[in-house]
């Protein structure tokens, strides 16, 4: 654990040195921390996402098109089958007519319900809080997609192909968001993210929940920011703004 | 005090019936392999199944025949652990019957995963948090612990164990199917599941579908082979179906009535009941009514005839499959809540009732579960001596009870 926070702070002190030369900088590329290979997630970071869903359009769909893209999703034009690790939802209350739209992946749980009915453990939460699926012990028996109250998960229906390296899928294994897993490992964020900024609203905040420095932190201590289904206590990574 | 002693006959095989009845459902277990090779070549698109609806008609054949499996040991725990020694003739055929049904079953969930080839993966890696984990243990477990239950009944020198293997089976059987049940009680997800009635409502449902299996099989082989049957004896296990049969409708009442009660399963419950469609049809029409009340009237009139019986048995299984595609496809079927009291919509069916139609292969996989469970019943009973020579009775009854003691004894 100190090692990590030796670690974090050696960074950080190496980002402040950053704006202090370069100021511009810090206004395109968050500040790295990218792993060295083979050094394991550290429980000392919880990265998360805030969405501000005031600044979510509707037609827009920047999020969902970079995730597809980035992970190797194609379409074909199967909406039942097809694998969506990211949707726009939006959410109308019928009393009042007031609509808006958001996006949905999977929250990354504190608690994940479908870690905890996976039989093999193939379904996994990394130390830093990221929920995956190791494809090499997935049975395809689909009880995650049962449990998650997110319906954050796809199956993979078929054969796949065009596949990225960073996101290998396998037709009978069930898989979802990586919140970018292997971006955050080299000192990135979430492809929809940067997506969202470029070509969004810039709705989308991503951060280290445990850094109480980071932007997110300040952002949710002093904002009013809430969870989707807060009640059933699974403790999201993702939060929002304007449900 | 009688101390009449039960004699038992293997089924004579090789004859023109028995070849003719292995070939037909060796033929539909073929099929059923062939359709598993289909669809897992193809990949589960060319199924009913979705990532909405991600558990289709494999799993309602599955969990029939899981659930039947534990029911169908029952006749068997009456005899010997409840001590009702007019059920004891019967608790070979109790055994084997439990143990096929459950194979029938697990070999149709087995072949629907999504890497059927990773079974053994299934078997070394233990999230011991699962319930699925915990049903694998349970599973495997069933097998031996009633195969040697089934040993002690058939084997004069295992006698000294034969009460505490009865035991043991009969635990290791509630257990089982609270861990079936548990599968959908502790799902927090899904407004139709995530309640603790699931674990007794399960055991209740085993106890009918497997009971009313085990009169078909009985009626059926005792007709082909026969062999006289009790039509006492028979009542008897239908006033025994219909008393099953009112348990489960009791927990079914309660499990609805609970959660009419709580204003956020309303929606849910309003689908189910009211406005689901073919899920609100199939649960009154065939679940309740057909699978339900009918077989209470039918078994519970003391004058109830052969052909009646078979019939209550019929709809309780028929009902049952009612039941489970109601409470799998349903529950599924109907949209995850993601913001209580909103409309919403999506790329991904959010706010949508999903639909789900299956396939073929589906079908036809579910089938052959049931055709391996009677393949293997039909095979074991030929190879063992499982089912009585007789359980007729006045004159026919010279061979139908046991002693006093409740043991079992060698045949010869």
């Amino acid at each position: 654990m100190s090692h990590d926070t030796t670690r974090r702070d050696l960074l950080k002190s190496a980002a402040i040195g950053a704006v202090a030369i370069a100021p511009g900088l810090t206004l395109i590329a968050p500040p790295a921390q990218a792993r060295a290979p083979g050094q394991p997630a550290s429980a000392a970071n919880r990265w998360g996402l805030l969405i501000d869903t005031r600044k979510c359009g509707s037609v827009c769909t920047a999020c969902v098109d970079a995730c597809k893209t980035e992970m190797g999703l194609p379409a074909l034009d199967r909406p039942a089958t097809d694998a969506q690790y990211i949707r726009k939802v939006d959410v109308k209350d019928p009393k009042t007519g007031h609509q808006h739209s958001l996006p949905v992946m999977c929250q990354h749980c504190a608690k994940p319900p479908c870690v905890d009915v996976c039989p093999t453990g193939a379904s996994m939460k990394r130390a830093d809080g990221i929920v995956l699926v190791d494809r090499h012990i997935c049975i395809g028996c689909r009880y995650c997609m049962m449990a998650c109250p997110y319906k954050a998960r796809s199956f993979a229906h078929e054969d796949q192909s065009g596949q990225k390296d960073h996101n290998p899928r396998g037709k009978g294994c069930v898989e979802s968001c990586t919140l970018c897993v292997h971006r955050i490992d080299a000192g990135g964020q979430p492809a929809c993210v940067e997506a969202c900024s470029k070509d969004g609203g810039a709705a989308m905040l991503f951060g280290d929940l445990n850094d109480p420095k980071s932007e997110i932190s300040q952002r949710i201590s002093k904002e009013a920011t809430s969870r989707i289904r807060a009640d059933l206590g699974v403790e999201p990574a993702i939060r929002y703004q304007g449900i | 005090m009688s101390t009449h002693r039960v004699d038992y006959l293997a089924i004579p095989a090789w004859t023109k019936g028995w070849l003719t009845l292995v070939a037909a459902l060796g033929a539909v277990v073929a099929v059923a392999g062939l359709s598993v090779l289909y669809m897992e070549h193809q990949g589960h698109w060319v199924t009913g199944m979705t990532n909405q609806v991600v558990w289709g008609m494999p799993h309602v054949f599955a969990i029939f025949l899981i659930v039947a499996a534990s029911g169908a040991l029952n006749v068997a725990s009456i005899g010997s652990v409840f001590g009702r020694e007019v059920y004891q003739p019967l608790g070979r055929l109790s055994a084997l019957m439990a143990m096929a049904l459950l194979a029938g079953g697990l070999a149709v969930l087995v072949l629907d995963l999504g890497r059927p080839d990773r079974l053994i993966v299934a078997m070394t890696h233990f999230n011991f948090k699962s319930i699925f984990a915990w049903n694998v243990i349970l599973y495997s477990g069933f097998f031996a612990v009633v195969g040697f239950y089934l040993w002690t009944m058939i084997d004069w020198r295992m006698k000294r164990v034969y009460k505490p293997a009865a035991i043991t089976a009969f635990l290791w059987r509630l257990v089982l199917t609270t861990g079936t049940g548990s599968i959908f009680g502790f799902l927090m997800a899904r407004d139709a599941y995530n309640a603790a009635v699931m674990a007794p409502l399960f055991i209740a449902m085993s106890f009918a579908f497997g009971l009313a299996l085990f009169i078909l099989f009985l009626m059926g082989s005792s007709k082909a082979l026969d062999r006289p049957l009790s039509l006492e004896l028979l009542r008897k296990k239908g006033r025994l179906l219909g008393l099953f049969v009112a348990a489960n409708l009791y927990f079914v009442a309660i499990q609805h009535v609970t959660a009419l009660y709580q204003a956020d399963r309303g929606p849910v419950e309003a689908f189910i009941l009211l406005h689901g469609g073919i899920h609100t049809w199939l649960f009154w029409a065939v679940q309740v009514g057909l699978g339900g009340v009918l077989p209470l009237i039918l078994t519970l009139r003391p004058d109830a005839s052969r052909d009646r019986l078979a019939a209550a048995a019929i709809l309780v299984a028929l009902g049952g499959m009612a039941q489970i595609y109601v409470i799998l496809i349903g529950g599924q079927a109907f949209p995850l809540t993601l913001f209580p009291g909103m409309e919403t919509t999506s790329s991904f069916a959010d706010g949508q009732v999903a639909s789900y139609v299956p396939s073929l292969a589906e079908v036809l996989l579910g089938l052959g579960g049931f055709a391996l469970a009677l393949l293997v019943t039909l095979l074991g009973a030929s190879a063992l001596r499982i089912l009585p020579a007789s359980l007729g009775d006045g004159e026919e009854a010279t061979a139908e009870v046991l002693d006093a003691e409740g043991e079992p004894h060698a045949a010869q």
